[in-house]
């Protein structure tokens, strides 16, 4: 008892220090590194709509505080709503693909063959046909999003060791509890693969879309201010937008860890 | 031995019958394959068997068929006498990779064919401890299989084929994956557990030795096509120990089994 205290105690002072080491050293660096930006800002001081300073994004940032947050909710709405649709749509998809050789035949190769497609280079034809609005970005989001998520899945589910089919149809067990005991979870590390990979694609999505046309959101805000030569408010929301992304990925990863402890990790 | 000569010949009805089966593959580019050609075996009951020969000679295709995951292109195949049209669930069967499923803990893993046949779990949870700790796993009942080593894995396997009681237990060299203790290891413990069970055993293997040292009879089968060279009767005392490989006997059962192999590549 102990002995296994002794160590559950060692354990936690090696996983602290891990994570100190983890994101302490990161963070240092970053701290650093804009540290030394604003110091050579100081010393060299070029045309603030060239590079702004660490100090006038900040500024800006405050100044702008009040409308921020309302253009970061409709990116982050549009974002997240195509990601969903992606979910609800591409994970049965996949299944119907898995399960049908037609399918299989037929659709899968051609759906293939549509991720080669530049979703963005759709984005402007998207706005000809459902208009402007937030319809659009979902949209060009649930496209980018869509195709790593069937991919995935399909992939996933097709991955069973082939052993372990043949020992299931020993067992004379029907195709819903193979499915449901066996393919599913056996997919479920890849599923999460496929999100991370959309996730981070989700966001640029959204950008792109409103880069194409709109009133709100922080694709258009950057859009607007270095139209202006506002560059600190184009800053601040890159970094507002690569925060976002940041913690959208590291949410489904939290995710997977805590719905697929057993996935194998690096 | 004695007495297991007697039950063998007293038997009325072999439990494994395989009446001139032939199997034959198509092969992508077209051209027809003769995997199995005329192969005619009997398993009595509670008999120990193992399919010993080289890659291609067939072996894995007719425990796949004694499995009734594969049929024969031509001949029969007879389980109790009855001719086998699905896979019986009177059949556990363990492969080369122990392929537990990763998300569920060593007890779960061992009752998945409880909840694949539709059974009550509770009814079996005890038959479950009773045989993870004849195999040595007591107290590694919740641990998940990635924290098990691989001959741990691999009794886990064996409890799985054997959970839901099947008189048949098909094994596709079950210790091929396994460093070289562990195997001569395993191969005695599932003696062990042969003895307490009770089971028809058929079993895989490319080593001769293991072939030798664990069966009543030992299946010689030769490649292309895989068809049955020989059936040899091995009289070697019960229990079988490691020893037992240094007996002039043993070394000479070896010699057939090898010459066997050999002089049908040599052709």
């Amino acid at each position: 008892m102990i002995i296994q205290k002794l160590n559950m105690n060692h354990r936690n002072l090696f996983l602290s220090k891990k994570i100190t080491l983890d994101f302490g050293l990161p963070i240092l660096t970053l701290i650093t590194l804009l540290f030394g930006w604003q110091v050579l800002w100081w010393l060299t001081s070029p045309p603030p709509w060239f590079l702004p300073s660490p100090m006038s994004v900040i500024e800006v940032t405050l100044k702008w505080i009040d409308v921020l947050p309302m253009h970061a909710g409709i990116t982050l709405y549009e974002t997240l709503t195509g990601f969903i649709l992606a979910i609800i749509f591409g994970i049965p998809i996949a299944v119907v693909i898995v399960y049908s050789t037609f399918l299989q035949r037929t659709v899968y190769p051609i759906l293939l063959a549509f991720q080669s497609v530049p979703k963005v280079a759709v984005a402007p034809l998207l706005l000809m046909w459902v208009g402007h609005g937030e319809l659009p970005k979902i949209i060009v989001v649930f496209l980018v999003c869509f195709f790593p998520i069937v991919v995935s899945s399909a992939s996933g589910m097709q991955s069973v060791p082939s052993s372990l089919l043949d020992l299931v149809r020993s067992l004379s067990a029907n195709p819903s509890m193979v499915f449901l005991k066996i393919r599913l979870p056996n997919a479920l590390p890849y599923i999460f693969v496929g999100l991370k990979v959309a996730i981070t694609l989700a966001v640029i999505g959204a950008v792109i879309g409103e880069f194409v046309g709109s009133n709100a959101g922080l694709g258009y805000l950057i859009l607007i201010s270095t139209q202006q030569f506002d560059t600190a408010l184009a800053f601040s929301s890159i970094i507002i937008l690569t925060t976002m992304s940041i913690i959208l990925f590291y949410a489904i990863e939290l995710l997977e860890k805590i719905l697929v402890p057993w996935a194998p990790r690096q | 031995m004695q007495s297991r000569k007697i039950t063998y010949t007293n038997s009325v009805q072999p439990k494994i019958q395989v009446h001139s089966v032939f199997k034959v593959y198509e092969t992508s580019g077209g051209s027809e394959v003769l995997a199995l050609e005329n192969i005619n075996l009997e398993v009595e009951s509670n008999e120990f068997v193992t399919l010993v020969g080289p890659s291609g000679c067939g072996k894995s295709t007719l425990l796949k068929m004694i499995a009734g995951l594969i049929t024969p292109s031509d001949g029969s195949l007879l389980i109790d006498g009855k001719i086998l049209v699905k896979p019986s669930r009177d059949i556990g069967i363990v492969f080369q990779d122990a392929v537990l499923l990763p998300w569920r803990n060593t007890l779960d893993n061992v009752l998945l064919p409880i909840e694949i046949l539709g059974l009550r779990k509770e009814d079996y949870l005890q038959a479950a401890y009773d045989l993870l700790h004849l195999v040595g796993l007591k107290g590694f009942e919740k641990r998940m299989p990635n924290e098990l080593s691989g001959g741990m894995q691999q009794r886990t396997a064996i409890c799985r084929a054997l959970i839901h009681n099947p008189s048949i237990l098909l094994m596709d060299e079950p210790f091929a994956a396994l460093d070289a203790m562990t195997r001569e290891e395993l191969g005695l413990e599932l003696l062990r557990i042969w003895e307490e069970t009770k089971k028809t055993v058929v079993f895989v293997t490319h080593s001769i030795s293991e072939a030798i040292l664990l069966a009543d009879r030992v299946v010689v089968m030769t490649p292309r096509p895989g068809k049955i060279s020989q059936v040899i009767d091995i009289n070697l005392n019960r229990p079988r120990s490691l020893e037992m490989e240094f007996f002039e006997e043993f070394k000479d059962y070896s010699f057939i089994v090898r010459e066997l192999i050999h002089s049908s590549r040599n052709t």
